[in-house]
């Protein structure tokens, strides 16, 4: 049971000259993520919406404004936080079994309780008997897999995915966000988790979330937030889908001509 | 789930099963200009030179007789035995170069006082310590595995320290939100993470070492390869030289080759990282 929150967050990057001008990559951002709530972050490349997520984990810091977790600021990384990366971050030396031990050894859990974790993660992506193979032995989505069973197994408060889809190629990304849906339509409420994924694909976000927050282009602001009250698993076909998607292209697009 | 799918990749076709004669045959097809110029070799030196020139250019027929009397007098073996030992040696010393190598590559303020003298001493070619080691050590084994290990110093420290910093970053990042301390991130995933390159720079030291080896031997030792075909030729053995010569480069190409199976048996993940 986690929440999370960005208040007034601002991230201003020094330019890569002396006399270059800084960069404001984030403007006065502000949202609220509900416990077990899965929030989207939805914008253009550029945007800073990965910035976002990056602050979110622990890895910079807001140069303005604060992140809350369960109301305590965001300090360094911690597993209450854990990371799925868009290049999936396996560890190409550990097997698919060690990869996501490697999060529970570091929490200290005895060997015993460890293997009970990941075979019930490893059964939860659907990558059984694929325990001993190496991330280099395993197709994109499969190593998208492991990377979501690592990041889960240490049973974080908050999971945040980066882009976590966009690598695959059209086939596996579908397929990868119907399994996400149905994960989340099973709601189990030990697996389930305050999410927040940063995305620029529509579809996805309205797939997956109950919540969007579309971001203008540079430098990031929110545009909208959204509320996602669609039944789960959700339809792609549905006309409540259609009509959503048209509202939030118009939103982005909307941000496109700005920019023109 | 559509697991399975993509399973099969890294088996390659096999090309159509020739005969066993004929693979044979394409074998042997490309040890055919060897074979005529090892004839041309053996006539040029039987009937077109004189005798004193056959001493510089012996035919093959009498340095494999050579070859044959070196090894069954146990005196090539010897020599060789000598001559890893000390390479051996050398690189025991050497591989002090992988813990600076790391701290150099992980460690901002360890790089900064360190680079200034690693890149003054660098660019030195190990043989150019010949006549400095010679009055410091004297002539023996001590001098010769100094110059070895600076031939083999280098190039696993400069490989360490790429390796170290050419980590995903990300890798570390993951390694961090999974809660790792420090010191588990530099031990389990820095350390493991550089590793072929390290192999990497392991293989390319053997090799240099090996040749300065030889260097060494030749000016400053009693055994040893290098010594072998330096003293033959006081003796003007040419055959022993050649003999000697080619042992040097087939042991140098073992060493690599084992190096590189050792690297190939203990990292088998590391084909997926060299992209």
């Amino acid at each position: 049971m986690s929440h999370l929150s960005v208040e007034n967050v601002s991230k201003i990057y020094p330019g890569h000259n002396a006399d270059d001008e800084p960069v404001l990559a984030l403007d006065d951002v502000s949202f609220r993520v509900e416990d077990h709530e899965f929030c989207s972050v939805l914008g253009h490349s550029g945007c800073g919406k990965t910035t976002l997520l990056t602050m979110m984990a622990g890895f910079e810091h807001p140069s303005m404004g604060r992140i809350l977790v369960d109301d305590k600021p965001v300090g360094k990384p911690t597993w209450q936080r854990s990371v799925v990366f868009q290049d999936y971050a396996l560890f190409p030396w550990m097997t698919v079994h060690d990869n996501i031990s490697f999060g529970l050894e570091m929490k200290g859990l005895p060997a015993v309780d460890r293997e009970e974790i990941i075979r019930r993660h490893i059964e939860l992506v659907g990558l059984d008997g694929f325990e001993n193979r190496y991330p280099h032995q395993l197709s994109g989505g499969m190593k998208q897999r492991v990377s979501i069973a690592r990041a889960l197994a240490v049973d974080p408060k908050v999971l945040l995915m980066d882009e976590p889809f966009a690598a695959l190629d059209a086939q596996n990304r579908a397929l990868m966000q119907e399994e996400m849906g149905r994960l989340l339509a099973n709601a189990d409420p030990v697996l389930r988790k305050t999410m927040v994924l940063v995305t620029h694909s529509i579809d996805e976000a309205i797939l997956l979330s109950d919540r969007i927050i579309v971001l203008t282009r540079r430098p990031g602001r929110v545009k909208a937030n959204i509320e996602v009250r669609l039944p789960r698993p959700r339809d792609e076909d549905s006309p409540d889908f259609a009509k959503l998607k048209k509202k939030i292209r118009g939103l982005i697009h909307d941000e496109f001509e700005h920019d023109i | 789930m559509t697991t399975g799918v993509s399973m099969t990749a890294g088996v390659t076709p096999k090309p159509r099963p020739a005969g066993l004669l004929a693979r044979a045959f394409g074998k042997l097809r490309r040890l055919a200009l060897m074979t005529v110029l090892l004839c041309i070799w053996e006539y040029v030196s039987l009937r077109v030179l004189d005798s004193t020139s056959r001493t510089l250019l012996p035919p093959p027929t009498l340095i494999f007789t050579a070859a044959w009397e070196l090894i069954s007098s146990g005196e090539l073996f010897r020599h060789a035995r000598d001559s890893l030992k000390r390479e051996l040696v050398a690189f025991v010393w050497a591989s002090i170069s992988i813990p600076i190598g790391i701290a150099m590559g992980w460690f901002r303020i360890v790089d900064e006082q360190l680079d200034a003298i690693m890149e003054m001493l660098r660019p030195i070619p190990p043989l150019a310590w010949i006549p400095l080691s010679i009055l410091w050590f004297g002539i023996g084994d001590e001098q010769n595995q100094f110059i070895i290990f600076l031939g083999i110093f280098f190039p696993i420290l400069l490989n360490t320290i790429n390796g170290v910093k050419g980590i995903e970053p990300n890798l570390i990042r993951a390694a961090r939100c999974l809660g790792a301390s420090e010191f588990q991130i530099l031990w389990r995933i820095v350390v493991k993470a550089a590793l072929p390159q390290i192999v990497t720079g392991i293989r390319i030291g053997l090799g240099v070492g090996w040749m300065a080896l030889v260097a060494a031997e030749l000016v400053g030792a009693n055994s040893g390869l290098g010594f072998l075909i330096n003293d033959a030729r006081t003796v003007l053995r040419t055959d022993y030289i050649i003999v000697g010569m080619a042992s040097i480069g087939f042991i140098g190409l073992l060493l690599d080759q084992i190096i590189r199976q050792l690297g190939r048996r203990l990292l088998p993940w590391s084909r997926g990282m060299d992209r």
